[in-house]
């Protein structure tokens, strides 16, 4: 919680005013028994009605004065607040979207939203409470003892030993309660993730009739929700009733040790009014505070999880923005590679054998954290600038792994990944997937218009460019056959757009980009045949330097590409172009005879889908 | 505010303990500074105090702060059961709501503000009511205490003190009056942005691939930027109720002071009935403060509240009829006729649609993306209602039949894999929790998902993460037809079930539908032709209308559209394989 306070960076004048002048306030209310003693012993014992009325019109100049800066103090305060908050969403919401792809599988998206919402508001909260209340409760506590000695030095400690006292009884509870009030929100996230699962899944759920069943797990989790809520309840319950026996307590003794001394004429008797009263506002201010730890407590708790957050490492960001020795030399070995190319390739266009390739994989192993078996192993290959690289392989064989790895979505764990003759972990992120133009099997798009979506692949694209892309993509029919065209609304993830359409557009919004390499992970799988197949050749029909990696399970979408890999388990189970594979690979064999079976084979095939 | 009253009334009871609680012990706070008054007329001057009178008087003064604390923990905690109660019945009721929500609510709402209403909305619901209770009681229980205890002093002073607390009120409902706008405000922002951080935060992969974060980034911010200033001014509007009543407090401090001190003067009254007063007129005036502060608060809750009763009351979908239709045991025959149905009215969709189906069919239905397949599926399975014309099974309308005996019926395979956070096996079993293990292992290897399976660190207990977690788009899919296998049903829907998964398992799979379509009616929708040749009907769709209707070969023949997209599927290939498959298209 404490490391958040740095947010609170451009608020320091707030956040020092607001209590500065809460602080103003309090002290003007201190001065108000004293001022009661003052009529009790002064002016009633003198009769003197003017000098009760003046010491009236002073405590009501007290009061508006007060009132002036506690106005100051509220709104210092929450300004300071909301702007704090809106500093620390900003900042976690940046740090989310830095996270690197394997720490989002870790933590899982809902509770990252709790933690962006629900959280934070209850931080908000917080910070507002603490800044007006918290610091203005310990204040009067503390003045009303100062003020007490100020009466009768001896009266007055009685205020020392219970001071300490509510002290213990107020941050015991706290400490008790602030674990209690964490465990209360991770069953929060709980029920989030069952609400969050059901509004995903309603269609399955229903198909399968299991209304009933989610009604039934929902409420489990709520009840796990309730059961701690109201233990974390009764554990803050108990400060009320103990402040005020505590208090109660010191009062008695109070008075009596103040009719010994008023008995030995060492004090008067408006004085120990005034004594009384100090007491009593002490109890005041406790019970505020009592009401408030709750949500003290659970801004702190909050605050923790905010702050995990924030803890975990964006992952591998932040290798190539801190210019590490090592880097920098294999970046510059890099582009001497590029420009050695370069030349080359001016010098002698048709030598291509010492051609960097665009992409190198070597002899690379890779695993997902806490998965058991490595989801790639011994991966070798390259890949030619302008070359068309088929990747087809059983479900699981590691085929959207292996693309993963080009972008840095993933670091290897060990061998290397090489774009263009430079290793993907020596380029900046940003510079690194700039070049690369990928699209995912799961095919979304973003609330806002198409124009905006396809924006996204290259935000400087004219419309002629979108419009070309678009036609690439096969989606014409989808983006001008509507009045609105470009600007056509895609709701949240594009659920307004079929899966077919939603496919071919965030191809397109891939290929607005101009990648260097554009990789299609499956990224026809909704399209029929014929569409597929017109995509492929306007594809091909594109950059004769943009090197292309299809991802397929239909041996018809790759099976014209320079270079085929057929992955089994994660591993190369053969590699070649289509007529190599055909002879050499039994498994590639026996994909495509599937697809197209010979002749003679014909009556064993036949009897499958029949 | 009458539906919250809804919810708490089944929790009377405790209502009224805690009530009673708080009756008792503002009675009994109230009687300390009469005590503490007494004591300190005990307290003359040097040599004239009695006492023994104080010792008495303490003596009942210990009693009484005892029973005043046990009070106010019972109350305490009761306040707290109650809205604990209230909130998780309110939730659980939300939750269930959307369960019988038509998919079209769910469809046009995002669901990350649906969350928000469910979770964060019900959050600040309970907060206002927890503050409304503990304070909102004891408030209005304190007020009246002291106005009796104050009348029974002097009434007098009662007046000016009576007479100067409705401004306080006034200022407090101006003030509350005010805020309430902005809360609502406040609320609405926060809903956009957290649908916002949904969206992104769940498609995460995408907006890196794309190196969108910056751009995100600023549209978060600016969403930030108007939440914040609506944020501020809420909170501020709605924070200057305590210092406006705290001064009104101050100045009714003052009154008393001053006639109060005019009283012993003229000698009406003593020093310790004025201190009784003072510490009256505090505890008066604090209620007004605090109940001030619970109607700011409770604003709040009631925007946040209106916002899931507006979930609540969202129109269900029409219940199952009373007197619903059974199905036959094991229906096949179904009809479509003359079904129109579009999402929006102004863009129709699917016009006089007519199709039979006889018991045992297998229906297939091509045709390009977005032609109204998969409408068509979700009109089957009833998730829409068609506009007009009627679906029938077995000759009953399916808007007869119950919605769970209907969808029992179907066992539906979709494209988009859908599966819980839970162990691989309560994934398969979800249509048949009661399964034996044997089952579900012998549904998984039909599914050609036991291989996989057992390679996971924990096998069938392995606990997949939200939404699959990182199971391959083909594994979940395989999951979800082990999910199929497993309940058997007598009709079969098909969504491109097979999308993902690779040809050689495809093919494997295929002969595991094959034995399980034998008999049952079952539609597929799939791209790729293979699988669906085979099929009793094909149906070529075009927007939202059959065009073609027939089987394989008769189609073929007909030399339209389906043998337009048939052949299309070869033309990249060698020549000699599309004579190899026309050959076969022939002869089958």
């Amino acid at each position: 919680m404490w490391k958040l306070l740095k947010y609170m960076k451009g608020y320091k004048k707030e956040a020092f005013l607001a209590p500065a002048f809460k602080l103003l306030e309090a002290l003007l209310e201190l001065f108000v028994p004293l001022v009661m003693a003052a009529i009790i012993d002064v002016g009633i014992k003198n009769g003197d009605t003017g000098y009760i009325v003046n010491m009236c019109l002073l405590m009501a100049g007290l009061g508006l004065t007060g009132l002036v800066c506690s106005v100051t103090a509220q709104y210092f305060s929450a300004k300071a607040a909301v702007g704090f908050t809106a500093r620390l969403r900003h900042e976690l919401f940046a740090h989310i979207q830095s996270l690197s792809f394997s720490s989002m599988d870790k933590l899982g998206t809902s509770t990252l939203i709790t933690r962006m919402t629900s959280d934070m508001n209850q931080v908000q909260s917080g910070v507002n409470l603490f800044l007006r209340l918290f610091l203005r409760s310990p204040f009067i506590v503390f003045g009303a003892m100062i003020m007490a000695f100020t009466v009768d030095v001896k009266a007055a400690f009685i205020f020392v030993v219970v001071i300490p006292v509510l002290c213990v009884i107020v941050f015991g509870i706290m400490l008790i309660s602030i674990p209690v009030y964490k465990k209360v929100q991770e069953r929060l996230d709980r029920v989030v993730r069952v609400t969050r699962e059901n509004l995903q899944g309603v269609r399955v759920i229903r198909a399968f009739c299991r209304e009933e069943e989610e009604c039934r797990n929902f409420r489990d989790r709520n009840v796990a929700l309730i059961r701690i809520q109201l233990l974390s309840g009764k554990i803050s319950a108990l400060l009320n009733p103990m402040t005020y026996i505590a208090i109660n307590a010191a009062l008695l003794v109070l008075l009596y040790v103040g009719a010994k001394r008023v008995d030995a004429g060492f004090l008067l008797q408006g004085s120990v009014v005034a004594l009384v009263n100090y007491m009593s506002q002490i109890l005041t201010e406790l019970v505020k505070l009592a009401n408030l730890i709750i949500t003290v407590t659970k801004a702190i708790a909050c605050g923790n999880r905010i702050a995990s957050v924030l803890e975990v490492q964006p992952g591998m960001a932040g290798k190539p923005a801190d210019g590490n020795q090592p880097d920098t030399q294999s970046r510059e070995a890099g582009r001497n590679t590029d420009n050695a190319r370069n030349e080359k390739s001016l010098a002698d266009a048709g030598e291509t054998e010492s051609e960097v390739p665009a992409v190198a994989f070597e002899n690379v192993r890779f695993g997902y954290d806490g998965a058991g078996a490595d989801a790639l192993s011994g991966i070798s290959f390259t890949a030619k600038r302008g070359q068309t690289i088929g990747i087809i392989g059983g479900t699981g064989s590691g085929k959207t792994s292996l693309v993963s790895l080009i972008p840095r979505f993933y670091d290897v764990s060990g061998g290397c990944v090489k774009v263009n003759g430079m290793d993907v972990r020596a380029y900046p992120l940003d510079e690194l997937r700039r070049k690369i133009g990928i699209v995912m099997q799961k095919a979304v798009l973003f609330q806002g218009s198409i124009r905006e979506n396809l924006l996204w692949g290259n935000e400087d694209a004219s419309d002629e460019d979108l419009k070309e892309a678009i036609r690439t993509a096969q989606a014409e029919d989808v983006v001008f056959g509507a009045k609105e065209g470009l600007d056509a609304y895609a709701g949240q993830e594009g659920r307004n757009f079929s899966g077919g359409q939603r496919q071919r557009l965030s191809i397109a919004r891939a290929l607005v980009r101009r990648p260097e390499i554009l990789i299609l992970d499956d990224s026809a799988s909704a399209l029929d045949f014929a569409t597929d197949a017109k995509l492929r050749r306007a594809i091909a029909g594109l950059s004769r330097d943009m090197t292309v990696f299809i991802v397929s399970q239909r041996t018809s979408s790759i099976q014209h590409a320079d270079k085929i890999l057929v992955l089994e388990d994660g591993a190369l189970a053969g590699i070649g172009t289509h007529e190599e594979l055909l002879e050499t690979c039994s498994i590639y064999r026996e994909i495509y005879e599937f697809q197209f079976p010979k002749k003679e084979k014909k009556a064993a095939v036949g009897e499958v889908p029949s | 505010m009458k539906k919250v009253l809804s919810f708490i009334r089944p929790h009377s009871a405790l209502v009224l303990l805690s009530l009673l609680m708080a009756v008792v012990s503002v009675v009994l706070t109230l009687y300390v500074p009469v005590l503490t008054g007494r004591v300190i007329d005990e307290i003359v001057g040097p040599g004239a105090v009695q006492f023994e009178r104080i010792a008495r008087i303490m003596k009942v003064m210990v009693f009484i702060v005892l029973i005043t604390a046990a009070a106010q923990w019972v109350m305490n905690v009761a306040n707290n059961r109650i809205v604990c109660l209230v909130s998780s019945e309110v939730r659980e009721q939300a939750f269930e709501k959307i369960e019988i929500l038509p998919v079209s609510y769910l469809d046009a709402h995002s669901s990350g503000d649906l969350v928000s209403r469910v979770i964060a909305d019900v959050d600040q619901f309970a907060d206002g009511l927890l503050l409304g209770f503990t304070q909102f009681f004891t408030g209005v229980a304190t007020i009246l205490g002291t106005l009796v205890f104050m009348l029974v002093t002097n009434a007098g002073i009662t007046l000016v003190v009576v007479l100067l607390t409705p401004v306080s009120l006034l200022a407090a409902r101006f003030i509350a009056q005010k805020t309430y706008a902005m809360f609502r405000m406040q609320s609405e922002a926060r809903g956009e942005q957290t649908a916002l951080v949904d969206e992104m935060v769940a498609n995460q992969k995408v907006v890196q691939a794309y190196g969108q974060e910056k751009n995100i980034q600023g549209r978060f911010d600016k969403m930030n930027e108007r939440l914040r200033s609506y944020s501020l001014r809420a909170v501020f509007f709605s924070s200057i109720t305590n210092p406006v009543t705290r001064f009104v407090n101050s100045l009714v401090y003052t009154g008393v002071g001053l006639t109060g001190a005019l009283c012993v003067v003229r000698g009406v009254m003593s020093v310790g009935q004025l201190s009784a007063f003072l510490s009256y007129a505090n505890q008066y005036t604090k209620p007004f403060n605090e109940i001030s502060g619970v109607v700011t608060e409770l604003q709040n809750a009631l925007a946040c509240a209106g916002r899931v009763f507006e979930l609540l009351e969202a129109p269900a979908q029409t219940p199952d009829a009373e007197a619903a239709k059974e199905l036959p045991d094991n229906p096949g025959s179904m009809s479509l006729e003359h079904v129109n149905f579009s999402y929006v009215p102004q863009k129709k969709l699917i016009q006089d649609f007519n199709l039979k189906v006889k018991a045992g069919q297998r229906v297939a239905i091509v045709g390009p993306t977005g032609c109204g397949k998969t409408t068509l599926i979700n009109l089957l399975m009833r998730f829409y209602d068609v506009n007009s014309g009627a679906i029938k099974i077995e000759g009953t309308d399916i808007r007869e039949v119950r919605r769970h005996d209907l969808r029992s019926t179907f066992g539906m395979v979709l494209q988009d894999t859908w599966l819980s956070g839970g162990t691989i096996r309560d994934n398969i079993a979800m249509g048949r929790p009661e399964a034996e293990e044997k089952e579900i292992i012998e549904a998984a290897k039909r599914a050609h998902a036991h291989s996989f399976i057992r390679r996971l660190p924990r096998g069938y207990d392995t606990v997949i993460g939200e939404n699959g977690g990182s199971l391959s788009q083909g594994q979940k899919q395989l999951l979800c037809i082990a999910r199929v296998m497993l309940c058997l049903p007598p009709m079969l829907i098909l969504d491109e079930a097979t999308s993902s998964i690779d040809i050689r398992t495809e093919a494997r799979i295929q002969e595991a539908f094959h034995s399980m379509m034998q008999g049952r009616t079952s539609f597929i929708v799939a791209h790729r032709l293979s699988t669906i040749q085979n099929a009793d009907v094909i149906l070529v769709m075009q927007d939202g209308n059959v065009i073609e209707q027939g089987n394989h070969e008769s189609l073929l023949k007909k030399g339209g559209a389906y043998a337009r997209l048939y052949n299309s599927q070869f033309v990249l290939s060698q020549a000699d394989n599309r004579a190899d498959v026309f050959v076969r298209g022939k002869q089958d």
